[in-house]
């Protein structure tokens, strides 16, 4: 057999093979969105618990949400873009208004709402409650190791979590 | 003036192309890394997330577990209406299957990663929150207590526009 001279071969449809995988890739890619607002649920309820403390009414921030996405802050009508307004007061309190929170540590906001409520209108409420203690967070931070939060170690980020504790207390509604 | 006279028979010279399959390489292989493949294949409900501006990333993504609220695609609506409907992996599910397949899926994986569990609620916003309370009292149930409120990047003003 004659030894034949080898043949190259054509690379000339590369780039169209190319292109089919690419355009393949480009419709199936979903730019998939992962973020999200991180939460810690309580843990389930036992019967050996014992029943939570009473904790006075001023200390509470009663905001309930109905079934039609309305909302009242102790009983006074507000919307979504005051709510972070309204809790840094109530949160920063520290006994001024007698009629608000005694200190950080003892705020609790507690949230209520329907069954029929939005997900959107909880997603945006909760956070704003969470921007609030942020921004709380933050100015402690700047004030007493002159860094934002997140740039202060473990410590530090410890010490400013316990002197502005996130207290959000959720009551579920009946079925 | 002859000196500047352009050389007879030069048409514009053709573009090499030789470069071409290198280009487009460098395109499908961004597309390829950036691909996600969903976990569950088929998407069956209808999800437009709500928007926050208070979010965190997710670190580990193997390590979360995803359930899906949202109304069932136009494609299932005859079959199960249009009220919104879980969905696990790509099946429709009852709030309480919710429980036993974070289980399963917390078992999967190894010790060590075991209370590094996720679970990411990825819900519409028009959902009433009734259905996510269950999903928050079957996870409370069985000990899976991190849950992620999948959301976009956002103001919350966006939700509320049309």
């Amino acid at each position: 057999m004659a030894k034949r001279e080898l043949q190259e071969i054509n690379a000339g449809s590369m780039a169209d093979i190319a292109f089919l995988l690419l355009i393949f890739f480009l419709v199936t890619t979903t730019m998939e969105s992962n973020y999200g607002i991180r939460r810690k649920l309580p843990p389930p309820e036992t019967k050996d618990v014992p029943p939570p403390p009473v904790i006075k009414k001023k200390n509470v921030l009663e905001i309930v949400i109905n079934n039609q996405d309305k909302m009242l802050i102790e009983e006074e009508p507000a919307e979504v873009k005051d709510v972070k307004e309204i809790a840094i007061k109530f949160i920063t309190n520290n006994g001024k208004d007698p009629e608000s929170s005694d200190n950080p540590q003892k705020a609790v906001i507690s949230i209520k709402h329907g069954r029929e409520t939005s997900y959107k209108e909880y997603i945006s409420v909760y956070n704003e409650l969470i921007a609030a203690y942020n921004e709380i967070r933050n100015r402690y931070a700047r004030q007493k190791f002159g860094k934002p939060f997140d740039k202060l170690t473990e410590e530090e980020q410890k010490a400013v979590k316990d002197a502005y504790p996130q207290k959000i207390a959720e009551s579920t509604p009946k079925r | 003036m002859g000196k500047f006279s352009k050389k007879k028979g030069g048409g514009t010279p053709a573009i090499s192309t030789a470069s071409l399959p290198d280009i487009v390489f460098m395109l499908l292989f961004f597309f390829m890394v950036a691909t996600v493949m969903r976990e569950s294949g088929e998407k069956k409900v209808m999800v437009r997330l709500p928007s926050a501006d208070q979010v965190k990333k997710i670190e580990k993504k193997g390590l979360v577990a995803y359930v899906y609220v949202g109304k069932p695609i136009p494609k299932y609506q005859a079959k199960y209406g249009k009220a919104p409907r879980i969905q696990l992996n790509d099946a429709f599910a009852s709030v309480e299957e919710v429980g036993p397949f974070v289980l399963k899926f917390k078992e999967s994986k190894r010790e060590e990663e075991k209370p590094l569990i996720l679970t990411s609620i990825k819900a519409d916003g028009d959902v009433g929150m009734g259905i996510i309370t269950d999903i928050k009292e079957e996870l409370r149930k069985v000990n899976a207590l991190k849950v992620n409120y999948s959301s976009k990047k956002g103001t919350v003003l966006d939700n509320f526009k049309k």
